[in-house]
């Protein structure tokens, strides 16, 4: 048995895992499917900015457009470091597609003029 | 070749540099720190004392007596923030009483009209007190200074009639010459013919480069509770403890901005620049501050601080033309800021063979001071320079405007806490939280540096390490 | 001079969401103001993901749940002003002159027959919680340095150490780290974070930073920048428990330990303040004791969640139109009041009319696990709630028939264990 806190949501659900995958304390489904992918294959949101070149902002804040591997975190953060886009950005805009190959995109969550 | 040397720009340095900038004397002041008025001058009580309370005959308290007088004269040449509010001294039983009374005896030996008042009297007048006062001394002359502003002002308006500032030079030797002296700092060599030695906590080491030792600076330690504004009738004077068997006592007072001042500690320390702060110090002066008023709103509380004071051993100022052309300014403890001007007055009188200028102007340019115009005079204001109407501070309401003539002026800013000494951003309760980074983005703009260069206050404060980005 | 049926002082979550749901409810003549450069407040520097799961059933970062707000009200051609600082509201007979400055216009006067207050909140700083020893560069507040990191791009440190597990100092620990930074650990004076569970996993856990419960900062060392931090743990009286302390050097101690409600406009106005949360006191429609001054989001008690902030926007815009029309019934009044085991109860009072529903926000004054919240007028339940856990740091919102409300007594909430 294995207890977890649940981090899909702000709620953070008491989850517990037994042996054979059963989670139970999930207050809705993606509950289940966190509690198994956490112990099988643990995946995080990553948030940052992107320098902006000739915008009224200097940064522009990005997010991967789905979870990427917990062991990956570091390496998606220095591809996001290396990377500069021109002014104008708009929200929803690419700025990375496929980040190392994961199937990921990062994604600019507001736009830069 | 400077006629004049002043080393130090505190209050006593800066008052000096204006007061002899009125003659046809080259003056250049030496200061170590990044701006002027950084050492005691800038955390004190910001107290004008009536001067009633120093041994009688002492510089101490002729001095004061002659600098409070002074102060209308320069909070109005200076366009600097003095109200003279008057000071209670507080007897809460029969041992104090009796100081008390033996304090009328020394007014009077000082030239200093005080009262005393029974509680309820001074319940009328001052309804903060606490129950147990059963006497007080009021001393209507004392007042309350923006001592920051008194500096800078000074500072300023000594440039604006020709002395030489010096920022960031710390004076390493003195050699004494035929005639005169030279002055060797980090950076520069001077030649100078009087050197005046305002360096506060180091004046004694200032003084041993070229004399004897005469004297020895103990730094003394006070440490401070600031509460926010909230009420502008919380307390209407300065509260005083008697002086007692117990101490010394604390104060609390009104600011000229209605913050209020509960303090000080007394500690004699070792670390001429230790500032920090402790808890069971501030306990106590909790403790000895309820004292004076029941109500003592440290729900209030913004800031804590403490200043250190140049205490000399002598127990007395130290103001002499130690050798021809050398002159000691030392040990300016309290009341050296109400003194101030009175210090000046007299190390003008030892300076031999000055002549008056012509065109000396004893009046600081006045500053725009939004919060204290009506309406009607902000509006007009705006249509001089739109960055009034710019909000920087919301806690304080001070205008980008404001903020860029406290850069532009002569002896101006140049650190985020200079920026907030002269005209205030970052005292309120969010303490600089809300407006630090618009203040470093005018303050980067207005020096044209890069804002990673732009520290608090001293030189190694910086406030950003480096740009995300590899910039 | 200009007259708006509603003024809303401050352009983030609260005023935004307050300004569409007036707009939607009748009232077209609406002037939004705020004091930075762009429409969407605090939102815009928490650029982390993990809004909007209530609102949206997704999950959003800061700046975009923001975005969507302002399309609405552009979309609803609401007229706002931004880079624009309220300096002064004053109240006349019938309604109140608000006081604006802008650099394109300086100072201007506008009547305002409706004001909603949505200015949010500040942090508490080292000042007012006495921090002990030097006072260097490097110490600041935790949203201080998220502005520095995202909004100008600027790291303030590089080796940090964090006091207060609330969550902006939870989000500031791995957003520090992801920048490059070392977060050398955390310090929480209380036995328990302050902060969401998830900011504790994903935050510190993933990153390997560990969290030090009932530890507290003793001393901040360092003249001119920070230079070391010494952390001592405390015992349940809150008393330093000597041979604890942890001495970690660092350059920068980001500070997150706690937020006040943000209301320089309101105490000059005569409104009544409440003890615990330093908000106003309001009523059910969250107007405060001066009729046609409404308040909302942080500015009112501070929220965890910006969705309930959106939610309680959306009640003051209603109820700010409802007063606009004179439907706002504010008769026969019962007081609300915290009992056993609530820190506070919002709202302070609510009315027996004929609206169907109210809501009660409270927070617990502790952690608490398989208890039952009580709702109750003297022993008449009015609603019970079996909760398997309780804790401080997250709002508990209940909605309340007013049909069940049956007398003008106190209505009183309860933890019962």
């Amino acid at each position: 048995m294995k207890e977890l806190i649940c981090i899909v949501c702000p709620k953070g659900c008491h989850l517990k895992v037994d042996d054979n995958l059963n989670v139970t304390g999930n207050g809705c489904n993606r509950g289940i499917t966190y509690a198994k992918d956490e112990l099988t294959n643990p995946t995080r949101m990553v948030t940052s900015t992107v320098k902006v070149n000739g915008g009224k902002l200097s940064r522009v804040p990005v997010v991967t457009s789905k979870p990427v591997p917990k062991n990956k975190i570091m390496d998606v953060m220095e591809e996001i470091n290396k990377v500069q886009v021109n002014a104008p950005i708009y929200i929803k805009d690419i700025i990375i597609s496929n980040v190392l190959g994961l199937g990921v995109d990062i994604v600019a969550t507001r736009s830069v003029l | 070749m400077f006629d004049i040397t002043i080393i130090g720009a505190g209050v006593v340095g800066s008052m000096i540099a204006r007061t002899l900038s009125k003659y046809k004397l080259n003056i250049l002041v030496l200061e170590k720190e990044n701006d002027v008025g950084n050492g005691a001058s800038s955390a004190n009580s910001a107290i004008i004392h009536s001067g009633y309370d120093p041994e009688p005959g002492s510089l101490k308290a002729r001095l004061n007596v002659r600098g409070n007088y002074l102060f209308d004269k320069v909070a109005e040449e200076l366009d600097v923030e003095f109200m003279r509010i008057g000071s209670i001294t507080l007897a809460n039983n029969q041992e104090e009483v009796e100081i008390l009374e033996s304090l009328v005896e020394r007014a009077a030996l000082n030239g200093v009209c005080v009262k005393v008042l029974n509680h309820d009297e001074l319940k009328t007048i001052e309804p903060s007190i606490t129950d147990k006062v059963i006497k007080g001394l009021l001393a209507p002359t004392c007042g309350i200074i923006n001592p920051f502003e008194l500096v800078v002002a000074a500072m300023e308006n000594a440039i604006d009639n020709g002395v030489k500032l010096h920022l960031c030079e710390e004076v390493t030797s003195i050699v004494k010459q035929e005639s005169g002296f030279i002055v060797n700092t980090n950076k520069n060599s001077y030649e100078t013919k009087y050197v005046i030695n305002c360096a506060g906590v180091y004046s004694d080491k200032i003084n041993e480069m070229v004399n004897k030792k005469s004297f020895t600076i103990k730094p003394r330690r006070g440490e401070y509770f600031v509460l926010d504004h909230f009420d502008n009738n919380y307390v209407r004077h300065v509260l005083f403890n008697v002086p007692s068997s117990k101490g010394k006592g604390v104060l609390v007072s009104p600011t000229t901005h209605y913050n209020y001042l509960v303090g000080p500690s007394s500690e004699y320390i070792d670390d001429k620049e230790d500032v920090s702060t402790d808890k069971e110090t501030l306990d106590n002066v909790k403790q000895k501050a309820y004292s004076l008023v029941d109500n003592l709103r440290l729900d209030k509380q913004i800031r804590i601080f403490s200043g250190i004071r140049a205490v000399s051993d002598t127990g007395d100022f130290v103001i002499e033309e130690v050798i021809p052309y050398f002159i000691n300014v030392a040990g300016i403890q309290s009341p050296g800021l109400a003194s101030s001007p009175a210090i000046a007055e007299m190390v003008e009188e030892m300076i031999k063979g000055k002549e008056l200028k012509e065109d000396y102007n004893p009046y600081r340019k006045p500053l725009p001071r939004l919060n204290k115009k009506t309406i009607e005079e902000k509006i007009a204001l705006c249509k001089t320079n739109p960055l009034y109407g710019n909000i920087i501070c919301r806690c304080e309401k001070i205008s980008e405007g404001e903020i860029v003539d406290a850069i532009r002026r002569n002896c101006g800013a140049t650190t985020v806490k200079g920026v907030k000494k002269r005209v205030r951003p970052g005292f309120g309760k969010c303490q600089g939280g809300f407006c630090e980074a618009s203040v470093m983005k005018i303050l980067a703009r207005e020096l044209g540096c890069d804002i990673k260069q732009i520290v608090y206050g001293k030189e190694n404060a910086y406030i950003l390490k480096e740009g995300t980005k590899g910039e | 001079m200009k007259t708006y049926d509603l003024v809303v002082i401050g352009g983030g979550s609260g005023g935004l969401s307050a300004a569409i749901s007036a707009y939607d409810e009748g009232v077209k003549n609406i002037l939004v103001l705020e004091k930075e450069a762009y429409l969407g407040g605090i939102l815009l520097q928490c650029i982390h993901n993990g809004f909007g799961l209530h609102t949206f059933k997704e999950e959003l970062t800061g700046p975009e749940y923001a975005d969507r707000f302002v399309k609405e009200l552009i979309e609803r051609e609401i007229e706002y002003k931004v880079n624009t600082f309220v300096t002064e509201i004053k109240k006349n007979d019938e309604d109140f002159t608000v006081i604006y400055s802008n650099q394109e216009e300086g100072f201007v006067l506008i009547n305002a027959k409706t004001i909603i207050t949505a200015t949010g909140c500040s942090e508490r700083t080292r000042g007012e919680i006495s921090m002990q020893g030097d006072r260097p560069s490097g110490v600041m507040t935790a949203g201080m340095a998220q502005k520095y990191l995202n909004l100008e791009g600027y790291l303030v440190g590089k080796n940090v150490f964090i006091l207060g597990s609330g969550d902006i100092g939870l989000i500031m620990a791995r957003r520090m780290v992801l920048e490059g930074a070392n977060v050398l650990g955390v310090a929480e004076l209380m036995p328990y974070s302050n902060g969401l569970n998830r900011n504790i996993v994903q935050c510190l856990e993933d990153f390997n930073i560990p969290l030090y419960l009932s530890h507290t900062v003793k001393r901040v060392i360092g003249k001119d920048r920070l230079e070391s931090v010494i952390i001592q743990q405390v015992d349940e009286n809150l008393n330093f428990i000597e041979g604890t302390e942890i001495i970690f050097n660092c350059d920068t101690l980001l500070l997150s330990v706690g937020l006040i409600p943000n209301n320089p406009l309101l105490t000059s106005l005569g409104v009544l303040m409440h003890p615990k949360t330093k908000g106003p006191l309001v009523d059910e429609y969250l107007m405060t004791n001066v009729k046609g001054i409404f308040a909302c989001g942080n500015s009112l008690h501070v929220h965890d969640l910006v969705d309930f902030v959106t939610n309680e926007g959306a009640i003051c815009g209603k109820s700010a139109a409802k007063y606009l029309k004179g439907n706002l019934n504010t008769n026969n009044i019962i007081n609300i009041n915290n009992g056993k085991g609530i820190s506070y109860v919002l709202p302070k009072t609510m009315y027996l009319n004929n609206d169907t529903t109210f809501k009660l926000n409270f927070r617990v004054n502790k952690p608490y696990k398989d208890v039952e919240l009580i709702i109750k007028q003297n022993d008449k339940i009015i609603k019970k709630l079996k909760k398997a856990y309780l804790i401080p740091a997250e709002m508990e919102s209940v909605i309340i028939l007013k049909k069940d409300v049956t007398s003008l007594d106190d209505i009183i909430v309860e933890v019962i264990e």
